[in-house]
């Protein structure tokens, strides 16, 4: 099996129901066996260019073509099983419910023997490193390891040519650097031509030997070997937001690092045990415990450790969402403003003013319409009259810059604008503690500057924030202290966690040993 | 995620082919639903109850999956009683309501057949791993092989959706309208969650789709089977035996003189 | 899958009115979609069929009146028929949410299956006859009666129902038909057009007519 050879002489697409093309006048020619990797900032086409080359954009139903396309010298859509296309979005990619039968089901739809397909699903398997037995359930799969099911799958069919669309965007470090060396591997053994898509250039660079930047404009802006075009390009390319290693994102200026003297205690967390209740059980089953918290107003207190040892429940329960599973989690008077101690008891618009959760993925936040309605959710449950709540929403709106999009309805918006929105929505509501549940995932470098800069002011105001992350500039840029949850000692044991200063001043995370200290001292 | 994809243990039951299963519960419930009389359900019902030690199920699995039959017996046949067709004597009577004879027998009769159609289809299908299921109607039935998985690739989305409920319902209780209000709110809170999972959904689903296509999916080239769906003696007796159950249950009813034909 | 090289260097004019033959062959994503509403669709059923007990018994002062509740399980055809507008559409999605809720147990058992077929057929039949061409809110309303003419028929000759008086019956036949239109079709035509809004419907002819300004679909791919 070779690689795939890929030219294109003035191609374009229109996508139907839009007035301008995604893409326009390229011309391209990819030899087999190149590994390409293709920049851009958004809108640019390259997701179009992508589906295309797979095959998949569609038909006279879905769009306009121009110009000319090839792979191996034919349409793509008539070389099925030739090409693989490998997406973004892990969930969205699972077709069956038993690992080897997903990874089966492309060998399936090119009429490979059953002879011959088994033996393709276990080098598959392997060679992507998914050491897993074949009915192992792939709902019980977490991301990194389902984006390397789905590269499975495409590889069981001997491409020709491998496509990866933002393959690691949703992905952990950890994850990430599975997925990278999986294709690696992969693509080393079987010689095919690669193109990837991404925003995290560390990531591809010593994996790819040439760069494509695609103009939004239509046609090629740049187009040569890797570290060329990195130098040449590589200002422009960060400020469109692409992450450029050479051209980091400027951090923020704190005005009061580590908070202020006026700083308040606003959440204790003692002993405190966190866990869900499984289906049809009523005690909760605790993921992580004996944890020593508190939170205090002006800081930032990150949440970080690895995948599976509780973050994101710790973080609900801290936020009110869910019930403790054990210990104890009081609120001080300067938080609860009249209320019991017990977040999880208050009344869901009592939350609003106090604590406001942003989620992982915004689409689970999104209740209205319009944009505009959306951020004006929050100030009419707090009932605070027509007048108030549009000036409200106006300023917010204008704040995080979407005036433009205030008639939009949420869902069609793009990754970016979804996430300042979540934000929005919940600053509508001026709570005194905010908590994130990975804030930076999948962000260009343009959207998370901008995110970093808004949690620095708000932290100016004397916000506190909690924020659960993987994403160690996040935590360097603005964190003043850290819990780091470690797995339990035994096999599904409980996570404990440690508190150290992160001392986001000092511009480094230096974790401190793993004694347990019953609270954060705003150093 | 119990709902959709069951935990199938080991058993006889398991290991038969899907398409036979359903063969079986389509057989008794056509049997028993051309007739509502007690004999032919009670008869069905007596020998599901001997075949039950077999079922493939633990005790709790069994009574948790066949709730809805036994939560909704009761009340159809509290609904007979009182407004069924009167007959005999009259036992009560108030304004629409008539108990009589005739009514108390129907509602037995309605009661058993409820019973008797619902506990086999549940039991059966409740040890049927979906997949499998879709193998059996394509390889076995030969039903359309695209409509066969992207039924299956759908009921795979939708297992995920229950987990997405919960936390939609967090996220509303973040907004500020997770609780409080009387049935119109709920009501209108209950409306919200389910669009926004279909919306989710949807959207899953188109990009599935196109996952789906770069695999191959969808051309008119005939695929071939993974795995083997095959229809051999075993499955066939068990197709026998559900036959064999609706024979009897309409025979011992038409015998005893309960038999009456619905549509005549 | 074969679309129209253009070779002159100009593209075609970008026009929402350019009439391309509309094509009734189900698309993957046609399959998957419709797969997604109807088990969905499904689950909703399931749950509604739990519900049913004791709603139905809360209406059983005046019997035949449950019949109100009949809709519960006919919007499914309806959806997907105003979804993906080929001809089928509403059977395969009725079906297969009759199938899922039968797979998750009701008390109903296989008969379920059998009136997914029947009701699908009763919203088929009412689009068939507009030539899968006319997919406004009348329609949508009759296809949603069409489903609740095929259930009462069904209940009032099958069920337990068809153990009550023929005044009961009469009752029931027209609550469901009634139910039918408002939950069915009225409800399904809102969820559309909701639907529509969001951009999620945007590979369907029904995400593109009504759909989002020309400036939020031209959002980039996520």
């Amino acid at each position: 099996m070779t690689g795939a050879r890929v030219t294109a002489s003035g191609w374009g697409w229109r996508h139907a129901g839009r007035s301008r093309p995604a893409v326009s006048g390229l011309d391209l020619d990819i030899r087999p066996g190149e590994r390409v990797l293709v920049l851009g900032p958004s809108g640019a086409g390259k997701s179009t260019l992508m589906h295309a080359l797979a095959g998949v954009l569609g038909d006279d139903e879905d769009g306009d073509e121009t110009g000319e396309l090839l792979v191996d010298g034919r349409r793509p859509s008539a070389s099925r099983g030739r090409v693989g296309l490998v997406l973004q979005d892990p969930d969205s990619q699972v077709v069956l419910a038993r690992v080897g039968d997903d990874v089966a089901f492309g060998c399936e739809n090119l009429a490979v023997p059953r002879a011959e397909i088994w033996p393709r699903v276990g080098q598959a398997l392997a060679d992507v490193g998914l050491d897993l037995p074949l009915r192992h359930p792939t709902s019980a799969l977490s991301g990194g390891q389902k984006q390397r099911l789905a590269l499975a799958g495409v590889l069981a069919m001997r491409p020709g040519l491998v496509l990866l669309d933002e393959p690691t965007a949703n992905l952990d470090p950890e994850g990430v650097v599975e997925v990278r060396d999986a294709v690696l591997r992969s693509v080393e053994a079987s010689g095919a031509t690669l193109i990837v898509i991404e925003h995290r250039v560390a990531v591809w660079q010593h994996v790819v030997d040439r760069v494509i930047v695609l103009d939004p404009a239509g046609g090629i802006l740049a187009d040569g070997p890797t570290d060329l075009v990195l130098s040449a390009e590589g200002e422009r390319l960060a400020a469109a937001g692409v992450w450029i290693p050479r051209f980091p994102p400027a951090p923020p200026e704190r005005k009061h690092p580590s908070g202020t003297s006026a700083a308040e205690a606003l959440l204790r967390a003692e002993g405190l045990s966190v866990g869900r209740v499984p289906f049809a059980r009523k005690r909760a089953v605790a993921v992580a415990g004996d944890l020593d918290l508190t939170l205090v107003s002006g800081t930032a207190t990150a949440i970080t450790g690895p995948n599976g040892t509780g973050k994101s429940t710790l973080a609900l329960t801290l936020a009110g969402l869910l019930t403790p599973a054990g210990g104890h989690l009081a609120a001080t008077d300067a938080l609860a403003a009249g209320l019991g101690p017990a977040p999880h008891r208050w009344r869901s618009r009592d939350l609003l003013e106090r604590i406001g959760t942003v989620f992982q993925d915004p689409e689970h936040q999104f209740l209205a319409g319009t944009v505009r309605n959306e951020l004006a959710i929050g100030p009419r449950a707090l009932g605070l009259g027509d007048a108030v709540s549009a000036e409200r929403v106006d300023a917010l709106l204008h704040r995080l810059r979407l005036d433009h999009l205030a008639d939009a309805n949420p869902f069609t918006l793009s990754g970016g604008e979804k996430r300042r929105l979540s934000v929005a929505t919940v600053l509508a509501t001026r709570p005194r503690l905010l908590v994130l549940d990975e804030p930076t995932f999948g962000q260009d470098s343009r959207t998370w500057a901008e995110l970093v800069r808004l949690l620095a002011e708000l932290l100016d105001d004397g916000t506190a924030v909690l924020a659960v992350t993987h994403d160690e500039q996040f935590v360097a840029a603005l964190a003043d202290a850290r819990l780091t949850l470690a797995p339990g000692d035994a096999i599904g044991g409980v996570s404990t966690g440690s508190v150290s200063s992160a001392g986001a001043s000092a511009g480094s995370v230096s974790p401190a040993g793993p004694r347990r200290r019953t609270g954060t001292e705003p150093s | 995620m119990s709902l959709m994809t069951p935990e199938i243990r080991p058993s006889a039951i398991a290991r038969v082919n899907p398409v036979a299963k359903l063969a079986v519960a389509l057989l008794i419930s056509c049997a028993l639903m051309l007739s509502i009389d007690w004999v032919s359900a009670a008869v069905a019902l007596a020998l599901e109850a001997v075949l039950l030690a077999w079922c493939g199920l633990s005790a709790r699995q069994f009574w948790l999956r066949t709730a809805p039959v036994w939560i909704a017996a009761p009340f159809a046949v509290l609904t007979t009683v009182l407004y069924g067709q009167d007959s005999g004597a009259v036992l009560f009577g108030a304004g629409f309501v008539s108990v009589t004879e005739g009514s108390v027998a129907l509602a037995l009769a309605i009661g058993l057949r409820i019973l008797a159609i619902g506990i086999p289809g549940i039991v059966l299908l409740a040890t049927t791993d979906p997949t499998d299921l879709g193998d059996g109607l394509a390889q076995v039935l030969r039903l359309p092989a695209r409509f066969v998985l992207g039924a299956l690739a759908g009921l795979r989305l939708v297992g995920m959706f229950i987990d997405d409920w919960h936390s939609l319902a967090l996220a509303r209780r973040a907004r500020g309208v997770g609780d409080g209000g009387g049935l119109r709110s709920r009501a209108r809170r209950f409306g919200g969650l389910a669009f926004a999972l279909l919306v989710l959904s949807v959207r899953r689903g188109s990009k599935l789709a196109t996952a789906m296509e770069a695999r191959g999916f969808g051309s008119d080239i005939p695929r071939t089977w993974a795995r083997e769906s095959v229809f051999g003696l075993r499955d066939g007796l068990v197709v026998a035996i559900g036959a064999g159950i609706a024979a009897t249950a309409i025979t011992v009813a038409v015998l005893a003189g309960t038999w009456h034909f619905v549509l005549a | 899958m074969h679309a129209s090289i253009n070779t002159l260097s100009s593209p075609t004019p970008p026009s929402s009115t350019s009439r391309k033959p509309r094509v009734l062959k189900w698309r993957v994503v046609d399959i998957v979609v419709a797969s997604v509403i109807g088990v969905a669709s499904g689950v909703i059923f399931w749950a509604w069929g739990l519900a049913w007990s004791p709603l139905s018994a809360l209406l059983a002062f005046t019997p035949g009146l449950e019949g109100l509740l009949a809709g519960g399980w006919l919007f499914a055809g309806v959806l997907g028929g105003l979804i993906i507008r080929k001809p089928g559409a509403a059977v395969y999605t009725e079906v297969i949410a009759a199938v899922v809720s039968m797979l998750i147990g009701t008390q109903w058992g296989f008969s379920t299956l059998i009136w997914g077929v029947v009701e699908g057929l009763g919203a088929e039949i009412v689009l068939a006859l507009f030539f899968y061409a006319n997919w406004r809110l009348g329609v949508a309303l009759l296809a949603g009666a069409g489903a609740g003419v095929a259930v009462g028929l069904l209940d009032t000759t099958f069920t337990s129902y068809a153990a009550l008086d023929v005044g009961y019956k009469a009752v029931y036949f027209v609550s469901a038909v009634v139910s039918g239109t408002v939950l069915a079709g009225l409800l399904s035509w809102l969820a559309v057009r909701g639907l529509a809004r969001t951009g999620a419907l945007s590979r369907f002819a029904a995400g593109r007519e009504s759909g989002p300004t020309d400036r939020a679909l031209n959002q980039p791919a996520q």
